[in-house]
């Protein structure tokens, strides 16, 4: 103990921290896999009245109590559809808590009934959009080859050639699909949240939405090549060929330059 | 022979007036005085060498073995590559480290001297050579009372202009047709209807709902064979997005080049040629992944932040009989990044280049 | 069995020589003496990440198509299945998924091209802090500059090769470059491309320069490289015992036969390792190329960043009232474009390339300079170094804005206003800082060969006068930091000579005079042996013998400390 604490330079230390610096970042590296989860779509008129009052108590402060919408503050959500309020509450960007660029996701607030009853009351109060149906979503049924052309021409300059996510312009960002769930991508390209654009079924066909869905949950085996350093391109390559890679080797020159004992 | 680091004190010039002190004292290894740790080094450096034959054979029993499930199996492809890696790494890795570890550890350390001459060559040598190029000349018959100016000459405009024969037909025919005014021409005309990349089905006014955008191609691009559709896609690719009308500031001139607030413009970009994808909806602003040049839709796509400076051209469109949008003309001015003449030219091609 | 092999040897041996005189090679060869120093093995990177290029690249010729004739994909991969692709892009596929140990190699391939740069960059700035590319070696310094050009050109071309929707892209931006040059850029465009953007021949072409012209260039560059390090002999550090005269080391064989050797085996592999363990340009993402997709993310690899950069920097209106494109006379001059790609880059590398001569210039120095620098003793040298890394790093971050600002929820309009202003106040603010940083730690080892070590120790005097002891420098320690080059700003003749009349040359010298007063009005001298007599005098008159006390008492504390060690051992 004492003669390494005393020697000011151990011989191995930098080899050490190399070692435990290629640690980290490996185990940084390493993403979970993405986690499913279904949506029910039955709505009742009990579920429309639950709707209402979770409503008048959660979001009407800014959307309104009759969801009106306020100049400035928060949009109507009449007619957005089911489909928007089960992917705005259901990724937990809303309720939304501070203004910034844009509303980001986070931990959700409430369980999947009350964000249905939500949904069915929003529903309610003019036509739109509806929870995709399970079959719709079903990576099983997708073509991911057609998924991916679909993907790269409508969605990659946006969230990146797998879905790593990208920056916008002024500190907004298009997120990650990496995790996030099939009827979430769905309701998304059928709503346009924030500033993304709408993807209605005449531009994105219900098949070909199936097929992006198909094309992302392939990316979840991974990369045949090994890690992938955030599927983001060149530039985490690059960066990873200094440290590690010419990092290793530097530490090795050391070792090779330094006289033995 | 055997020890020449000795070091004279002649080659040790002093500096700032003090006397170079000649090289340090040295400090023999554990290895040299030891024997225990001499014969320890020697074992460690083989251990090296046998972590190397046991990378390679877990580099051949990775190739032989990993390989014969389902192809395409990502998981397994995965496996083959790392296995095969790791055994790599280590058949390499062993001998290197083994060679080096016998260097640092057995080999020779102590320091010698070599003098460094300085690498001018003698004078001697120097008027040799150029008695030697002189007498060249001299034999060459160039020097002496006779110039042969007419000879010289010759000889040098000959090899001038000779690498002309060879580089001129080469480079002549590397261009094609060198017929540079295609950039002003791409597929769109009257007519012609607007269609979903990359299928090609055909685009209604009435799909196009507010906040939508979507990545056209014209009809009839997917029929070109592969050379002729990649080329023409490159200069015809288009955003057509649709806008509240109010939000819309119609460009003079251009009164009718949109549709109920539908408008259609080059998808590539005017800086250096990116096609310009990312559209955020709720400013109308299109962003270009590359150089984020940053252009408004809602007002005429011209530039608001980033490296270009003009806006994105235009297509003009309008709605026909079927309620398909087509557009009205080809683009008024040239897509894509400036070049010298893009202002120029006018209007000198034959209907044959226009390739359709 | 030992002397029957010896034999054999010398059979051989005598067979070639007979026939070659390689004798006299071997004889020069072998026991030439290399300086030990780990940053000299900085070039040995470059050199063996080469070879493992040149390894790994013939496997991937033996199953690359370099063709742009369609085909539909037929092989595993999923996302492809029937998807419309050149042969290039599908046999990259094929390389990848059904070669086994394909994609290895590939990305094997891949990091050692990436390393290749990264340890040719580092290199040079070892070259340049050390003043390595002094007389006699500016030559070398400018085959060393080519060979980084060559390598930018190869890394470039191949990165092409598969051709995805990536690398389309970027050959897409070095369209819109070249069409942007003035009067021939629309025609180069069509040379290079064999007509129209992207047409069907740029892959072949590339294919051609990236495994035949640039490598046969590189090869050939290696050779001159390794050939006037060998007729110069290597630089060493200074120390006791060297000099310009003299090159202090350990022979080529067998000492860096096995060190030198041996170390290609850990530059392989530890490229492999990480080729075994971390994708690299998963092309199999970003589909073939078509020119309608882009990906976010889409930048080169990082040595090409710092053009894209500067791209990205340049503003297309200043102040959105003044364009950087100008309309003359019908014609379109696009310096948005120019400046940042063509006209920044090229003199970026001018300087790079020039400097040995510049620096002579200000030096006056004719001499040979085998002793290398400590990068404190030139400090506007030092200066000028970091001030270009800083610049060069700034663009290659500016590269990556987007995905600067994403991982750190920045705005990346935010970073390149930033930026904008940072690339004219940053480099010249590095610039100043480095050079008072090398002046402090001149003065600090002026400071340290006058004074001493500090030792810890403190000492009462009878007086009661505390003070610290000072143990002096050994005269190795003392060299060290007192035999370098002090040079002084140039003296010139006067403009007129004696009879009044303005002399020829003038005004060159006069450059030369402004230019070498740059590097060296400010400067700190060596300590002079007359300085160091007088401190030492003065040290001595001053408790010279508490210092001996001080450090025998320092000596028994250790060795008690050591004991105490071992009884807790036991």
């Amino acid at each position: 103990m004492h003669a390494i604490a005393r020697r000011r330079h151990h011989r191995a230390a930098p080899l050490l921290l190399v070692l435990a610096l290629l640690a980290l970042i490996t185990g940084v590296a390493a993403v979970a896999a993405p986690s499913a989860a279904t949506a029910s779509t039955e709505a009742s008129a009990d579920d429309v009245a639950a709707g209402e009052r979770l409503f008048a108590a959660n979001c009407a402060s800014c959307h309104g109590l009759d969801a009106q919408g306020q100049d400035g503050v928060a949009p109507s959500l009449v007619g957005v559809g089911a489909a928007a309020v089960d992917f705005q509450v259901g990724t937990g960007r809303m309720p939304m808590q501070a203004s910034g660029p844009q509303a980001p996701a986070k931990p959700v607030q409430f369980d999947q009934d009350e964000i249905n009853q939500l949904a069915a009351w929003v529903a309610s109060l003019g036509a739109g959009p509806a929870i995709p149906t399970p079959e719709q979503v079903d990576p099983a049924l997708g073509d991911a080859a057609n998924g991916m052309l679909v993907f790269r021409t409508n969605c990659a300059m946006c969230h990146g050639s797998i879905g790593g996510g990208g920056a916008l312009t002024q500190g907004k960002f298009a997120p990650s699909l990496l995790e996030t769930t099939p009827e979430h991508i769905y309701e998304a390209m059928l709503t346009g949240p924030q500033s993304m654009p709408v993807f209605n079924d005449a531009n994105i066909t219900p098949e070909h939405k199936r097929d992006v869905i198909a094309y992302l949950d392939f990316q979840s085996n991974g990369s045949p090549g090994g890690l992938s350093l955030g599927a983001i391109g060149p530039v985490s390559e690059g960066l990873w060929a200094w440290l590690i890679l010419l990092g290793l080797i530097i530490a090795s020159t050391i070792w090779v330059g330094a006289r033995s004992s | 022979m055997s020890a020449p680091e000795h070091s004279t004190g002649s080659e040790l010039d002093p500096a700032n007036g003090f006397e170079n002190p000649g090289l340090g004292e040295h400090r023999p290894r554990k290895a040299d005085i030891d024997d225990k740790a001499d014969k320890k080094a020697e074992r460690q450096t083989a251990a090296l060498f046998g972590i190397s034959i046991v990378g390679t054979i877990i580099a051949l029993v990775a190739y032989f073995t990993l390989n014969d499930a389902d192809p395409g199996d990502i998981a397994q492809i995965r496996q083959v590559n790392m296995w095969i890696g790791i055994g790599i790494f280590l058949a390499m890795i062993g001998i290197g480290l083994g060679a080096i570890h016998w260097a640092k550890t057995l080999m020779r350390d102590h320091e010698m001297v070599e003098d460094r001459h300085e690498l001018r060559s003698s004078d001697e040598a120097r008027e040799g050579a150029i008695q030697n190029l002189k007498d060249g000349v001299e034999d060459s018959g160039l020097g002496g009372p006779k110039r042969r100016s007419v000879l010289k000459g010759s000889l040098i405009t000959a090899l001038a202009v000779a690498p002309l024969a060879v580089l001129v037909p080469q480079i002549g025919n590397m261009g094609s047709d060198w017929n540079i005014s295609k950039f002003r021409h791409t597929l769109w005309g009257p007519g012609v209807r607007l269609a979903r990349d990359p299928d090609g089905a055909l685009i209604k006014a009435a799909d196009v709902t507010i906040g939508s955008v979507f990545h056209v191609i014209p009809d009839g691009l997917n029929d070109l064979d592969h050379h002729h559709l990649i080329s023409e896609k490159a200069k015809a690719v288009v955003l057509l997005v649709r806008l509240d009308p109010a939000d819309l500031k119609v460009q003079e001139g251009r009164e009718d080049w949109s549709f109920d607030g539908i408008v259609a413009y080059s998808k590539i970009c005017t800086h250096v040629g990116c096609p310009v994808a990312l559209y955020e909806q709720q400013t109308h602003h299109l962003l270009c992944p590359c150089h984020q040049s940053t252009f408004d839709v809602s007002d005429g796509c011209k530039v608001v932040f980033g490296p270009a400076k003009r806006p994105l051209p235009q297509l003009p469109i309008a709605v026909d009989d079927e309620g398909y949008i087509v557009a009205q003309a080809d683009f008024d001015e040239p897509i894509g990044p400036s070049y010298w003449d893009r202002l120029k030219g006018g209007d000198d091609t034959t209907a044959e280049e226009v390739s359709h | 069995m030992g002397t029957k092999l010896n034999s054999a040897a010398a059979g051989t041996a005598n067979y070639v020589d007979e026939r070659t005189s390689i004798g006299g090679f071997v004889k020069f060869f072998a026991r030439k003496l290399f300086p030990d120093h780990w940053s000299f093995m900085l070039g040995e990177i470059a050199l063996y990440s080469f070879i493992v290029l040149l390894l790994s690249g013939v496997f991937l010729t033996a199953f690359f198509v370099p063709s742009m004739t369609e085909v539909h994909y037929e092989g595993p991969f999923e996302t492809m299945h029937g998807v419309a692709m050149t042969e290039a892009f599908a046999s990259t596929l094929k390389t990848s998924f059904e070669v086994p140990g394909g994609l290895l190699i590939r990305q094997i391939h891949h990091w050692a091209a990436l390393l290749f740069l990264a340890a040719i960059m580092t290199h040079m700035c070892r070259v340049f802090f050390t003043g390595a590319f002094r007389k006699p070696r500016e030559l070398n310094w400018l085959v060393g500059f080519t060979l980084m050009i060559l390598g930018l050109a190869a890394g470039f071309s191949g990165y092409s090769l598969p051709d995805d929707v990536l690398s389309g892209n970027g050959l897409r931006i070095i369209d819109g470059v070249v069409k942007s040059i003035p009067l021939i850029g629309s025609y180069i465009s069509y040379w290079m491309f064999g007509g129209e953007y992207p047409g069907v021949d740029i892959i072949p072409r590339l294919f051609t320069m990236h495994i035949l012209l640039v490598p046969g260039l590189i090869l050939a560059l290696i050779a001159l490289h390794l050939f006037l390090v060998f007729l110069h002999k290597h630089t060493q550090y200074p120390g006791g015992g060297k000099s310009h005269k003299n090159v202090v080391g350990l022979p080529l064989f067998p000492v860096y036969t096995a060190k030198a050797g041996g170390f290609f085996f850990v530059v392989f592999g530890i490229i492999a390792l990480v080729a075994s363990v971390f994708t690299i340009n998963p092309v199999w993402n970003y589909g073939p190329y078509d020119p309608s997709p882009v990906s976010a993310g889409t930048q080169p690899d990082w040595y090409i960043l710092f053009v894209d950069g500067a791209l990205r920097l340049m503003p297309g209106w200043i102040a959105g009232v003044f364009p950087l494109e100008w309309e003359l006379w019908g014609y379109t001059l696009s310096w948005n474009i120019l400046i940042p790609a063509v006209i920044v880059p090229g003199i970026f590398f001018a300087i790079i390339a020039l400097y040995p001569w510049l620096e002579a210039w200000a030096t006056g120095d004719k001499g040979e300079r085998h002793v290398l620098d400590r990068p404190r003793n030139v400090p506007v040298r030092t200066g000028i170094g970091v001030a270009m890394i800083s610049f060069y790093v700034i663009l290659v971050i500016e590269g990556s804005n987007d995905i600067v600002a994403n991982l750190f929820h920045l705005s990346l309009n935010d970073i390149t206003i930033f930026f904008q202003w940072g690339i004219f106040i940053i480099p010249p603010l590095a610039f100043w800082i480095t050079k008072r940083i090398c002046l402090g730690l001149q003065r600090k080892d002026r400071e340290l060969v006058l004074h001493g070590h500090e030792t810890g120790t403190i000492v009462r005097y009878d007086h009661g006068e505390y003070v610290e002891v000072h143990r002096p420098l050994d005269e190795q320690e003392v060299w060290l930091r007192v035999s370098y080059d002090n040079h002084k700003p140039l003296e010139i003749e006067p403009e007129l000579n004696d009879h009044g009349v303005a002399r020829k040359g003038y005004r060159w010298d006069r450059f030369k005079q402004r230019l070498s007063r740059f590097y060296f009005e400010e400067r700190v001298e060596p300590v002079t042996p007359e300085e160091l007599e007088e401190a030492r005098h003065h040290h001595d008159s001053h408790g010279a013998h508490e210092a001996a006390e001080a450090e025998e008492s320092g000596e028994r504390l250790d060795s008690e400390w050591e004991e105490l060690e071992d009884g807790a051992k036991r």
